[in-house]
Order: C-alpha cells, then sequence, then structure tokens
C-alpha cells in the first residue's frame, strides 16, 4: 500500500476475531482503530471534519482551528492540520494524559487546558468562549458537526459490512457519540434487525463530583434513537477486559476498548447462538502507560486510581 | 430489594448516604419510596413525571430509556444508579 501523504492512509483497519475471550456459541470481533496513523479512530474523524470545512469554504488557508478535545481528536486533527498547513489549538481537561500533551505539543499545536472537575464539559465551555470572542479561527465542533458520524457512516461501517456481512450487534464508546451513530445508522440501513450497543464508562466520584446538575451538555451528534441500549461500565471491569485482550488475545489496548468488549460479552446472551459481534477498539494503550492501569499490582486498587481519569 | 445509588451532588438531601436500600417493582415505585423517605430530592431527580435533565438512570448498568423508562422493572435488581450526565452521556429527559 502505498499514499501520496499520511491524510490518505487513515482507515481500512483490522477486523480481528478473539476466539479466547468470546463467550462459548459466539464469536467477537474487534475492529482495530489503533492501527491508524496517529493510532486511533479519530484519525477518521479529523480527516472528514478538515475535509468538509474546506469543501464548504468555511476554512482558508492559514486559518487557525480551535478544538475541545481530551486528545485523540486533537492528535488526529494535528496530524491533518500540520499536512494542510492549518495552524492548531486544543483545549482539554487539565487531567488528560502526559502522553496526548507531548504528542499534541510535538505535533505543533497549541494547548488550553480546562478544570478537570468539569471533564469534557469544560473543554466545550471554554473552546465556545474563546471562538466567540475570535472571529478568525475555525472551530469544527466535533460534538455537534455532521462530519463526525459521517466519518463512520461512510468508512468504518462499510469495512465492517465488507469483512463481516453477518454482524449482529455492535458496541462503541459513547464519547461525542459520532461512531454510534455513524456506524449504527449505516449497520441499521444493511440489516434492521443489527443491535447498536454503546458502552458507558462509569467515572469515580473525583469526575461527577462537583458537576452541576444544570449544566449537561448533550452532544448533537448523538443519535440516542439509534441505539437498543447504553450499559455503563466500570473502571474495574474495563480494566480487567482490557487485560485480559493483552493476556489471552495478544492485543494491547486502551481502556476504553476493555469497557466495550464487556458489553459485547454481556450482550451474546440476548442473540441467537452463533451470532457475531464486533466491538469497536478506539486505541492501544500506549497513550495511557503513565496513568498505571497496565501497571502490575492489585486491580481494584489501580481500577480505584483511574476513575478519576477520562480514560474514554 | 434494589439498593440506590446516590450521585456525591445529591447527597446532601440523603444526610450523605450513598446507597439507599429501597424496594419497589418499578423504577417509578422506588422512586417514590426514595421521595418519601427524603423529601428534598423530588425537585433534583424529577421533573413532573420524567427524569430530570441531565441525569441517568440505571438498573443493574442499563440505562432505562432503553428498558421502559420509568417503568423499567426492577424486583430482580441489585442496583438502581443515578449519575449525572457527562459529555456524550446525554439527558434522558433532553430526548423525550
Amino acid at each position: 500500500m502505498i499514499f501520496g501523504d499520511i491524510s490518505q492512509a487513515i482507515g481500512r483497519t483490522p477486523l480481528v476475531g478473539l476466539p479466547s475471550l468470546s463467550p462459548k456459541g459466539y464469536m467477537l470481533y474487534l475492529k482495530l482503530e489503533g492501527q491508524n496513523p496517529t493510532g486511533s479512530v479519530k484519525d477518521r474523524v479529523a480527516k472528514y471534519l478538515i475535509d468538509e470545512a474546506e469543501r464548504l469554504g468555511l476554512l482558508t488557508k492559514g486559518q487557525r482551528v480551535l478544538e475541545p478535545t481530551s486528545g485523540n481528536t486533537g492528535i488526529g486533527l494535528a496530524a491533518i492540520c500540520t499536512v494542510k498547513g492549518y495552524p492548531l489549538t486544543c483545549v482539554m481537561p487539565e487531567n488528560t494524559s502526559d502522553e496526548r500533551k507531548q504528542l499534541l505539543t510535538m505535533f505543533g499545536a497549541e494547548l488550553v487546558f480546562s478544570p478537570a472537575t468539569e471533564g469534557s464539559n469544560g473543554s466545550v465551555r471554554l473552546a465556545r468562549e474563546m471562538a466567540a470572542k475570535d472571529p478568525d479561527v475555525y472551530m469544527p465542533f466535533q460534538y455537534g458537526n455532521a462530519a463526525n458520524a459521517l466519518a463512520h457512516y461512510e468508512t468504518t461501517a462499510p469495512e465492517i459490512i465488507a469483512d463481516l456481512p453477518n454482524v449482529a450487534a455492535f458496541v462503541a464508546g459513547l464519547g461525542t457519540g459520532g461512531t454510534v451513530t455513524g456506524v449504527g445508522r449505516r449497520l441499521k440501513a444493511w440489516n434492521p434487525n443489527v443491535k447498536i450497543l454503546a458502552a458507558e464508562p462509569e467515572y469515580g466520584d473525583l469526575v461527577y463530583g462537583l458537576r452541576n446538575l444544570d449544566e449537561g451538555y448533550i452532544p448533537e451528534v448523538l443519535d440516542l434513537d439509534v441505539l437498543d441500549s447504553r450499559i455503563k461500565v466500570d473502571s474495574l471491569r474495563a480494566l480487567e477486559w482490557t487485560r485480559r485482550l493483552a493476556s489471552e488475545e495478544g492485543i494491547f489496548a486502551g481502556v476504553s476498548t476493555g469497557a466495550s468488549l464487556a458489553v459485547a460479552a454481556r450482550v451474546c446472551k440476548r442473540l441467537p447462538v452463533g451470532s457475531e459481534v464486533v466491538a469497536l477498539s478506539p486505541d492501544g494503550g500506549w497513550k495511557y502507560l503513565s496513568t498505571g492501569a497496565y501497571a502490575p499490582g492489585d486491580i481494584k486498587e489501580i481500577a480505584t486510581a483511574i476513575s478519576g481519569t477520562l480514560w474514554a | 430489594m434494589p439498593v440506590v445509588r446516590i450521585p456525591s451532588v445529591l447527597r446532601k438531601h440523603t444526610d450523605g448516604e450513598a446507597k439507599v436500600a429501597i424496594d419497589g417493582a418499578s423504577v417509578r415505585d422506588v422512586f417514590a419510596g426514595l421521595i418519601a423517605k427524603h423529601p428534598d430530592l423530588a425537585e433534583s431527580l424529577l421533573d413532573g413525571d420524567t427524569v430530570r435533565g441531565f441525569i441517568n438512570v440505571y438498573v443493574d448498568d442499563e440505562d432505562i430509556r432503553y428498558i421502559g423508562g420509568l417503568d423499567a422493572p426492577c424486583s430482580d435488581t441489585e442496583e438502581i444508579a443515578i449519575m449525572p450526565a457527562v459529555a456524550g452521556g446525554s439527558s434522558f429527559q433532553a430526548f423525550r
């Protein structure tokens, strides 16, 4: 495979069977989005956000791009913006992992931090305030940009259908909602019986603690009607599945992959025997080593320690 | 009997209790029992006949939106969790 530049090498990721982790009588497959050029599913989204803005004339040569992102979208955008000549500012919670911060800085992005206690809601708020004050920046805004779900509708889902036409269910994490919405709509158009499930990370009190119940945020790209179920997964269970994925299947993934696998295994008992289920792995584990998620030691203590981190 | 998990922002209404055991056949029943015990929760939890915005409710980890809303059965349930919505975890009510 040869490509003219890195932006063309996005997608066409492997779909890998999990013979050891699959419940008896079922087959789980994992879509390894960590194989994208900057290491996450967000490369697909970043490419679509920029391409759509150019196509619609919203982004002009050399214009600054501003985006609230907890890391992966920023890293994907940083690579695309570098190739295309746009400066980039990323707004993220201050507790984002060091690996992500270093990668973004190396790619030449400018970083702005929002309070950890506000999570990604805080990044959205701050980025919106900054964009309102500066008319010269372009904010793609992945949470509200249809190009986010479109990337999955036009690339991720067709790849799954081509590789596994009998897919019975699809599981992905809830972040912006772009993955479940885009893949879900395309898979249901292909076969209305396909079940779409969202795995929702359950954080610790540190993350929820100071949240004001009057100030939530609902991503516009998330279509809740495409979902058949939304299941929360706590840090311990996500971590257990992430570690089993490494020790039993030889795949090193981020912790949100473990959350989706837990949901994929749970949903099997609602499906006919012999069903094939796809879970999406948004990234590898490399960027989370500093969180201690993969360190030796008591897994319960580690789970408690990482539950204050936004790991999805 | 299901145990209701109260998020830290609402514990001021439950004398600091993080878990409250309440019997009931549906989430609606359990919430009625919970509010009878801790009346100050009513305003934070419900808006008329729906769960208030930016709160998600889970019965044994399943979002009640997909299993009948407040009518979701919970006689065999171990845990009902009330959680603040975070980005990506959208509100139940806002989509009704």
